[in-house]
């Protein structure tokens, strides 16, 4: 009997500091600052395994069957924590640290509560000091395990929510297992049998259907580590951080990524911006990360910007994060950037104002909403917007992987009455991207950039509108809001690459 | 008893009762259509005696599409010494429009097909308002985009699917392709069929039709007979003859002549530049946007024409003048006008019955004419409709099987990207019941009972419909549109009204017989070229 107790200490400890270290890993990968996230739920965690040591001697009768009911508390609330917490944090920003916080707490005292249970079950059978010396012993054992485990092994191949829910299944099989040592005096056998019974088919399923949790799902999508992620009323937000690489991910598409973001916004910007000395006002649609902002922010000429996006959360985030607002360099905060949380086009119809550049850096054209938005009709009405020397330039995908809609879009805005200067740039985490200057007057490359530029200069862009065999021009319709043909090119230029 | 007596210059919304099943907030609404008290003074005609007696050149009743087309023509005659007298408080007629919240939405009309070549003075005023870009008398005009309906254009839910088009495909077998396909063949040989006069046999307007016996003779039977006759038989591709009959005249093809259920597909030969021919052209507020836009457009021209709220309740006629009472509804104040020229661009029913020396038989001849009562609700939602599978929501989306049509989207032409709420109007012609007893229902049920039985239909495509849905409201079109059922074409009335020259012409669509923006502007047209 007191082998397979000691052996129980080792599984029950190990299971403490897996929750333990699930929940302090879960929270550094969704608030970020590690350092903080660890010490505080290692300190809550400890603190509340103190507390349920204390409460222990208030347990008087029945220590056996109270210790098979704490295992399977501790299971299931254990088990589950990480579900618990992904849900939450998928679903409600709010309470996240709240819940994060409670929970730790319940499983802290909980955990708190077994080893001195199990020693006083013991206690009769060994002398104290023995006992004393071999739970320890086996308890710090169990924690070295799950240690190692941890990171080498639970958290990359298994992943957060499994290892919380196969370690639930764990402390219950403790309990089914204690339960049959003490069957003969325990008592109450078969109503705790049931509750032991649903507690492992609680876990069970959970572990079953934790692939169908859209989270998992995440997981697989973002190999990196999340560091933030937020449903808002228009998208998905999700940042991932791989060493010193950020990605942004709207509804799973990646936006950008800080190793070569510079290379797709400078392109974005300069080739237009460099040809306008006497550019004052600038219209940014899109671009809520601030990106676009800063690069137009680097002309003193520019007196004011106007972002235009849809997602206040995007524009918030972007302006209050200190790692993103570092990535932006503040250009959300800056007094000539105004920024519009509206609908783009509800916003152009309101508004007469006119710009000397307007920056569209839409979201690919990958559905009937955003195919508006590369429509004659949209750029017609854009046009109204520019004034008499004004430019537009449009993200427009990839020339490479999407040519017939590159060119489609070029078709477009040329239909819309304007002309046009295509260009591509190479972004290592895109590759080949395309974009398109489109103003009223024919567009001439500039002399030089007035700026400081990583990556587009006047020797870049000579090559950056130039266009070799395999993403020169192909015909393609005008996108019309009553054809919509570019959604349709789109969806099949990118079927063939993703084949 | 017309429409046009029984709406109401003011709406008369009555606030829903509650709904507390399971918890849900209580929905409202606003049951709209006929103010009672007013209908029933218009119809008992029991006036003061008029006080006075003013000139007026040239009197237009009614500020529908005929009357608002016939002030058009005047103007662009040169001609601004016209008054249009108008029942409601906002010009329209069949077109009216509203809106919930900042969402505009149609309460009658609408879409546009793209007006055939024949359609003259539709192109002339779409031209006018911007819609019709370049020259509009080229075979395929350019229109403007954000006016053409977006894609999806429409959808229909059979069997518990969606499916891209009207013509049900799902579950069709192969002998209800064929009979598509043979459909399909009879309208183009229709479409393409001149008489010997050198007419098309279905023209648009409809005035312009082939006058060759043979041709009109369709007009003998039933579209439902006529089908079966050409064994044509497929419950489907009677659905959708139904459909058809339905959308534009309010009743089933079993009702409607079948010289106008097949004008409803011959007639359209349309073409666009950057537009496929089966494009129509559409607003959120539906016609409603053109009533709005041509009304602007006049008053631009003649400041004071519009007088809303003034029915005329009695019509008098002299060799050289017509004497019109005109009911000036919030000051309870009767004006008498001698007019020069009268052009009625208000249903015939009307006219019979306040024409107090009507020509012999024209009240007779109106009271025969049957016209369709329908319904037509807008649901607001917090978002766009929820449903399964690969086929998105498109602008029009029709339930086959279903006593309603189905519902367009209000929001569908925004280039917003978005979400949010949005409007879905709802199409119920009131046509499973003869006309009497559909009116009656149509008036005696009250805001519960209509609003349970769109969402229970609704509720087929789109389960999730009453989490989404914040109010809806209510129309009810009493007497919506005239039915052309057979013998319409040779109908006492055709000749009555088209009888009428000086110094009264009619400009309203019952002209043909037709509710439709073309038929009316063309009765709008000719009636106003009747002026001097």
């Amino acid at each position: 009997m007191r082998p397979a107790l000691l052996f129980s200490v080792f599984v029950v400890a190990s299971c403490g500091l897996a929750y333990e270290l699930i929940a302090a890993a879960l929270s550094s990968y969704v608030l970020g600052d590690s350092i903080t996230q660890f010490s505080t739920v290692i300190g809550t965690y400890l603190f509340a395994m103190g507390i349920g040591s204390w409460l222990s001697k208030f347990i008087d009768k029945g220590l056996t069957a109270r210790f098979v009911q704490i295992e399977l508390m501790v299971g299931v609330v254990g088990g589950f924590s990480a579900v618990i917490l992904f849900m939450v944090f998928a679903h409600f920003t709010e309470p996240f640290r709240l819940v994060l916080y409670g929970l730790v707490f319940t499983t802290g005292v909980l955990v708190g509560l077994e080893i001195p249970l199990i020693m006083r079950i013991l206690k009769n059978e060994v002398e104290f000091k023995d006992l004393v010396a071999q739970v320890l012993s086996f308890d710090y054992l169990g924690a070295l395990a799950v240690s190692i485990l941890f990171p080498v092994v639970l958290a990359p191949h298994i992943g957060l929510m499994r290892t919380s829910l196969l370690f639930g299944l764990m402390n219950v099989a403790v309990a089914l297992w204690a339960m049959r040592l003490f069957r003969a005096t325990i008592g109450g056998g078969r109503w705790l049998l049931a509750q032991g019974a649903i507690a492992f088919v609680l876990l069970l399923a959970g572990f079953g259907f934790a692939d169908k949790l859209t989270i998992l799902a995440e997981e697989g999508i973002y190999a990196d580590q999340i560091l933030y992620a937020e449903s808002t009323p228009y998208q998905r937000i999700v940042l991932t951080r791989w060493r010193d690489d950020i990605r942004l991910f709207l509804n799973g598409n990646l936006q950008f990524a800080t190793r070569d973001e510079y290379r797709y916004h400078e392109a974005l910007v300069h080739p237009a911006l460099a040809t306008l000395p006497g550019a004052r006002r600038v219209l940014i649609l899109g671009g809520g990360d601030g990106l676009a902002a800063r690069e137009v922010l680097k002309y003193p000429n520019i007196e004011s910007i106007t972002l235009v996006d849809l997602d206040a959360r995007m524009t918030t985030l972007f302006r209050t994060n200190h790692l993103l607002s570092a990535m932006n360099k503040g250009s959300l905060s800056s007094p000539k950037l105004h920024v519009v949380n509206s609908d783009a086009l509800i916003w152009l119809e309101r508004n007469p104002e006119p710009f000397d550049l307007a920056i569209v850096d839409f979201p690919d054209p990958s559905n009937y909403s955003l195919g508006k938005l590369y429509s004659s009709a949209f750029y017609r009405l854009l046009e109204k917007h520019l004034s008499d020397q004004g430019v537009m330039v449009i993200q427009s995908t990839s020339p490479f992987y999407a040519r017939r809609s590159f060119w489609c879009i070029v078709n477009t805005l040329e239909d819309a009455g304007l002309k046009t200067a295509p260009y591509h740039a190479y972004v290592p985490s895109f590759g080949e991207w395309g974009y398109v200057i489109a103003s009223r007057r024919d567009y001439v490359l500039p002399a030089k950039i007035p700026v400081p530029v990583r990556y587009v200069t006047p020797e870049t862009m000579k090559t950056m509108f130039d266009f070799p065999a395999d993403m020169s021009r192909i015909p393609a319709e005008v996108n019309r809001l009553n054809n919509q043909v570019l959604v349709r090119y789109f969806e099949e230029d990118w079927r063939r690459v993703m084949k | 008893m017309d429409r046009r007596h029984f709406l109401a210059s003011l709406s008369s919304p009555l606030l829903a009762s509650c709904d507390f099943e399971r918890g849900k907030p209580v929905l409202e609404g606003k049951l709209l259509g006929p103010d009672m008290a007013l209908g029933h003074k218009l119809r008992d005609n029991k006036f003061a005696a008029a006080t006075q007696t003013q000139r007026l050149p040239i009197a237009i009743i009614g500020g529908g599409i005929g009357g608002l087309s016939a002030a058009w023509r005047l103007l662009k005659r040169g001609i601004t010494d016209f008054k249009i007298f108008e029942l409601e408080a906002e010009p329209g007629g069949n077109s009216r429009s509203g809106a919930s919240g900042t969402i505009a939405h149609p309460w009658g009309a609408h879409y546009l097909p793209f007006p055939t070549v024949e359609s003259v003075n539709v192109r002339a005023i779409l031209a006018d308002l911007g819609v019709l870009l370049g020259d509009p008398s080229a075979i395929a005009p350019r229109y403007d985009e954000r006016y053409v309906v977006g894609v999806p254009q429409e959808r229909l839910y059979v069997d518990g699917l969606w499916q891209e088009s009207v013509l049900p495909k799902i579950g069709a077998s192969k002998r209800d392709f064929e009979q598509y396909k043979r459909f399909d063949e009879l309208v183009e040989r229709y479409r393409r069929l001149r008489g010997a006069d050198g007419a098309k046999a279905f023209a648009l307007p409809s005035a312009l039709s082939s006058k060759q016996a043979d041709i009109r003779a369709l007009d003998g039977q039933t579209l439902r007979d006529f089908l079966l006759s050409q064994g044509l038989d497929s419950p489907r591709l009677h659905w959708y003859a139904d459909y058809g009959c339905r959308d534009d005249y309010g009743a089933h093809a079993h009702h409607i002549s079948a010289w106008a259920g097949l004008h409803y597909h011959a007639s359209r030969d349309a073409l666009a530049t950057d537009a496929d021919a089966r494009s129509v052209l559409t607003w959120p507020q539906g016609n409603g946007w053109l009533v709005q836009q041509l009304s602007a457009w006049i008053k631009q021209r003649a400041p004071d024409a519009f007088a809303p709220q003034s029915p005329c309740v009695r019509l008098e006629t002299a060799a050289s003048y017509a004497d019109i009472d005109i009911y000036n509804a919030p000051q309870d104040r009767l004006t008498r006008y001698r007019a020069d020229q009268v052009i009625w661009a208000a249903p015939a029913q009307v006219l019979a019955h306040v024409w107090a020396n009507s020509p012999a038989g024209l009240r007779e001849a109106a009271t025969q004419m049957e016209v369709s009562p329908w319904l037509v609700a807008n649901l607001t939602l917090d978002s766009l409709p929820i449903d399964a599978g690969p086929v998105g929501l498109s602008w029009d989306n029709v339930l086959y099987d279903s006593p309603a049509l189905g519902y367009v989207v209000a929001t569908h032409q925004n280039i917003a990207i978005g979400p949010g709420p949005t409007v879905l109007t709802y199409y119920w012609p009131i046509d499973n019941e003869p006309v009497p007893a559909a009116r009656k229902r149509l008036y005696d049920t009250d805001w519960k009972v209509w609003a349970d039985a769109i969402i229970a239909e609704l509720s087929r495509p789109h389960p999730g419909l009453r989490e989404q849905l914040q109010h809806i409201d209510i129309w009810r079109w009493p007497h919506a549109m005239a039915r052309p059922v057979p013998g319409f074409l040779t109908a006492p009335i055709r000749g009555l009204l088209a009888g009428l020259t000086r110094p009264l012409s009619f400009a309203h669509a019952d002209l043909t017989g037709f509710s439709l923006f073309e038929e009316a502007t063309y009765a709008g047209v000719r009636a106003a070229d009747f002026a001097k």
